[in-house]
């Protein structure tokens, strides 16, 4: 059946069963490629999104229970040539090492920013406390995040 | 962005490259002349780079990205070399049609042996260029001068590199003097990671990523347990669910094949509820995983024995320190994406090895070398051997099923945790004697480990797992060991400390209760913990300072420096003492016992009642020195973990889960060490 959803600010609809993980309709139906496949468990966070401005894993949740929300991928922050304060702060402290978990550090700390543009570095911790990262860049992606929050501070 | 690295055209195959043949026999290769690096296999300067018309570079390379930013930095040691801005480079990577065969992405060497090799073929191509533009100007090509990629004769004329239309189908010389480090510009700089901005955008990154046209999803359903036998599957079920377009089989490899990836994913899950296997051999009790180890046959080797005086009043000193399975735990599962066109198989794998890759699915697929090509694109970090190969020969049979039509296979959470080789197990067994002067007067270490590299391009049999649950299975591939001094479960086994007396002893343990393989420098992180840990307790046992006693056991000039510049840095206070729940120690190694000098000084908090890994506990503080003297990039600290994943015998393992290991991987934590 179609379902009717707001993905970026755009009206978008899909032809999928209403149980569909979001995940697999963000990166097969509409092309985007930010939301990753970690566990399908809801563990990992790799597949992070803001659904009204909250971070949710978007594995486990169904498009049947999203057509009057509106939702955010890290597509809808910025791009290569318009990055977002966030994504420019990882760019600047190369907060990567494979960069597969990256897009669930980001949308979280997007969710962190939003309702605290100015955390200390316990609540940056506290907020990506369960985004996994294996390759253990966590130190630089703590600093990317901070680096944001000042760089909002100066705008 | 400093060059174009993935883009749409890298995923399609390199449309409108120009493919040059440029492989030789590595066994012809013997009886030339020795190149440095890789060149030494893959001898023809056009097999690693290319003069496009508009000027710019192609460098070719084997080695592929897997997050360590190599492609950077080769990019960098090419443009340096090429005087060309880096914008100006493209890098073409781990492709069986296009680039140098450089074997595995491992062991810390793409920029030893493929760096050096474009070093070398680089400066070769510069000089070229410039006795090529020295004779169209009449002018010697000492006079001539280059500067991004153009020629100059003192008196101006200028030509570019695009004009010059080298010929670099020729061997390589390695004659050309490359750069003295001193003349550097781009080389020995910090440049921002090429793969970096699309990752942060969601653009086109990894395998995961890859969407042809017309793709389909593919997902595989794997037996209870090693060794099962598939009795029968009832696809009834699983071809009733929309979108359902192939169930595969072929003896014991099961894999469903659908339009769309959640549809591919119910019917994998309705065939694992029919499917009936014969179930293989059960695995050894995870309580007595250690005593099984020890308990199987093994080959032994002694090595690093050294034989002088024992002093009389020794006391002696005794430890067992273990190390569990480990998963690689790779953040995303392994992908590829896979199509069977006109009687060719092109792989797309996140693969650390594309040439053995191939070499293993011309067996499982009973195809030739030359009707298939892998291509390198990025998948989640792996740190050694996951299950990349694995699923690139899952696609490639799914694929088969399907003529024209590629299909993209992401094993879920549970395969790659559950068929992925693990980092074996291991047993360090330490004993000593400490002197009446305080110092180590004999060191002898026993360790029991299993095969850390059963990698694609087994001597025989196959090394991907679909080959053998074949209707006409290959058998696995004989376990390996790299030999010293790299090592394999001995890597790193021998003491750098100068120890009158010592005998170290290498149980390589042939049979695998599980499937096991490379993860992050093999046996040396276990071997490293149990002799720094050693250290410690005899340090403690002679009342001295743990750094003045590692000191005081060492020669080598490079050794002491890291330690005293880690010492210094750290501000390490002689004889401080923790308070119990508070505390500092000092690590030290050298990589592979013939790389880089590491040391490191953790701070270590255990809050009473929360595992010390927890995101809120509070993080150690590492330090990390390296040697004024040592030219190499400042030794990194990695990872440094508060609380070891080690464990010591009699290991109290709390809860051992049934079913392990395929329950999944527990992440390491929370072991504790005590004799």
């Amino acid at each position: 059946m179609a379902i009717n959803l707001k993905v970026n600010g755009v009206p978008r609809s899909v032809t999928a069963e209403p149980d569909t993980p979001l995940l697999y309709v963000l990166r097969n139906d509409f092309e985007l490629n930010g939301a990753k496949y970690g566990c399908g468990l809801s563990q990992c966070g790799a597949c992070t999104v803001l659904i009204d401005g909250q971070a949710v894993r978007s594995c486990v949740t169904p498009i049947s229970a999203l057509e009057k929300s509106e939702i955010m991928t890290i597509e809808g922050l910025g791009s290569i040539d318009k990055p977002h304060v966030l994504q420019q702060a990882f760019i600047e402290e190369q907060a990567a090492q494979c960069g597969y978990c990256t897009n669930g550090m980001i949308m979280s700390a997007k969710e962190l920013l939003d309702r605290n543009p100015r955390p200390s570095e316990p609540d940056v911790r506290a907020a990506l406390a369960s985004n996994l990262c294996r390759c253990g860049t966590h130190n630089r992606i703590i600093r990317a995040v901070l680096r944001a929050a000042q760089a909002n501070g100066r705008t | 962005m400093n060059a174009p690295v993935l883009t749409r055209r890298h995923f399609t195959g390199g449309l409108g490259a120009l493919v040059v043949a440029f492989s030789l026999d590595p066994n012809a290769a013997l009886a030339q002349e020795r190149l440095p690096g890789s060149l030494q296999n893959n001898r023809k300067l056009d097999g690693w780079i290319r003069i496009d018309p508009d000027g710019t570079a192609t460098i070719f390379t084997g080695k592929v990205e897997l997050g360590q930013g190599i492609l950077t930095a080769l990019a960098q040691i090419a443009a340096e070399e090429m005087d060309l801005p880096l914008a100006r480079v493209r890098m073409i990577s781990g492709d069986t049609r296009q680039t140098p065969n450089e074997g595995q992405t491992a062991g810390s060497q793409s920029v030893e042996n493929s760096g050096t090799a474009l070093r070398m073929a680089c400066a070769e191509a510069r000089a070229i260029l410039i006795d090529l533009a020295a004779q169209r100007f009449g002018v010697p090509a000492d006079q001539m001068r280059v500067a991004d990629g153009v020629v100059s004769t003192p008196d101006g004329r200028k030509i570019g590199y695009g004009e010059l239309k080298p010929d670099l189908n020729r061997e390589a010389t390695a004659k050309a003097t490359p750069k003295p480090p001193a003349s550097h510009k781009i080389v020995g700089k910090s440049i921002a990671r090429f793969d970096i901005p699309a990752k942060v955008t969601g653009g086109l990154a990894f395998v995961q990523d890859m969407r042809p046209v017309g793709m389909l999803h593919g997902r595989v359903i794997r037996p209870p347990r090693y060794g099962s036998k598939l009795d029968s599957a009832d696809d009834t079920a699983a071809k009733a669910i929309p979108g359902v377009v192939a169930v595969v089989r072929d003896g014991s490899f099961l894999g469903v094949i659908a339009e769309r990836e959640e549809q591919a994913i119910k019917a994998r899950e309705a065939l694992r509820k029919s499917a009936k296997w014969t179930l293989g051999p059960e695995l050894p009790d995870p309580a007595r995983i250690f005593e099984v180890i020890k308990s199987l046959p093994s080959k032994d080797a002694t090595i690093g024995v050294k034989q002088g005086a024992m002093p009389s009043n020794a006391r002696t000193f005794e430890a067992v320190y273990t190390k569990p399975y480990m998963s690689h735990g790779s953040i995303g599962p392994s992908c590829s994406v896979a199509e069977f066109k006109d009687g060719r198989m092109t792989v797309w794998t996140h693969s650390q090895g594309v040439f053995p890759l191939r070499t293993e699915l011309v067996k499982v697929l009973k195809m030739p070398a030359a009707a298939i090509r892998c291509v390198h694109v990025e998948g989640s970090g792996c740190y050694g051997h996951n299950g990349a190969d694995d699923v690139a020969a899952d696609a490639a049979l799914l694929a088969r099923a399907m003529p024209g039509r590629p299909v993209r296979l992401q094993w879920m959470r549970d395969d790659e945790f559950g068929w992925e080789p693990y980092g074996p197990a291991m047993v360090m067994q330490a004993k000593a004697a400490l002197g009446g002067d305080g110092k180590i007067a004999d060191w002898q270490y026993e360790v029991w480990s299993n095969s850390h590299s059963t990698r694609p391009e087994s001597t025989d049999g196959t090394n991907v797992l679909a080959g053998w649950y074949l209707a006409e299975p290959q058998k696995m591939g004989p376990p390996t060991s790299p030999p010293q001094p790299a090592g394999g479960g001995d890597r790193n086994a021998i003491p750098l400390y100068d120890f009158p007396n010592q005998r170290v002893v290498h149980h390589f343990v042939q049979d695998m209760p599980i499937r096991v393989s490379a993860l992050r420098t093999l046996g040396a992180y276990a071997n490293v913990f149990a002799l720094e840990s050693f250290m410690d307790e005899l340090a403690a046992a002679a009342g001295a300072d743990p750094i003045a006693f590692r000191l005081a056991h060492l020669k080598d000039p490079r050794a002491r420096a890291v330690i005293e510049a880690v010492a210094k840095k750290a501000g390490w206070k002689g004889g401080e003492k923790g308070d119990g729940t508070r505390g500092r120690g000092i690590g030290f190694a050298k990589y592979k016992n013939l790389a880089c000098y590491v040391a490191v000084v953790a701070e270590v908090e255990i809050r009473h009642g929360r595992p010390p890994c927890s995101p809120r506990g509070r993080a150690p503080r590492p330090r990390t020195g390296s040697p004024a003297r040592d030219s190499r990039p400042s030794a990194r600290a990695g990872r440094t973990r508060a609380v070891t994943p080690m464990r010591s015998l009699p290991a109290s393992d709390p809860s051992p889960r049934p079913g392990f290991p395929l329950a999944g991987a527990r992440l390491p934590c929370g072991g504790t060490r005590a004799r």
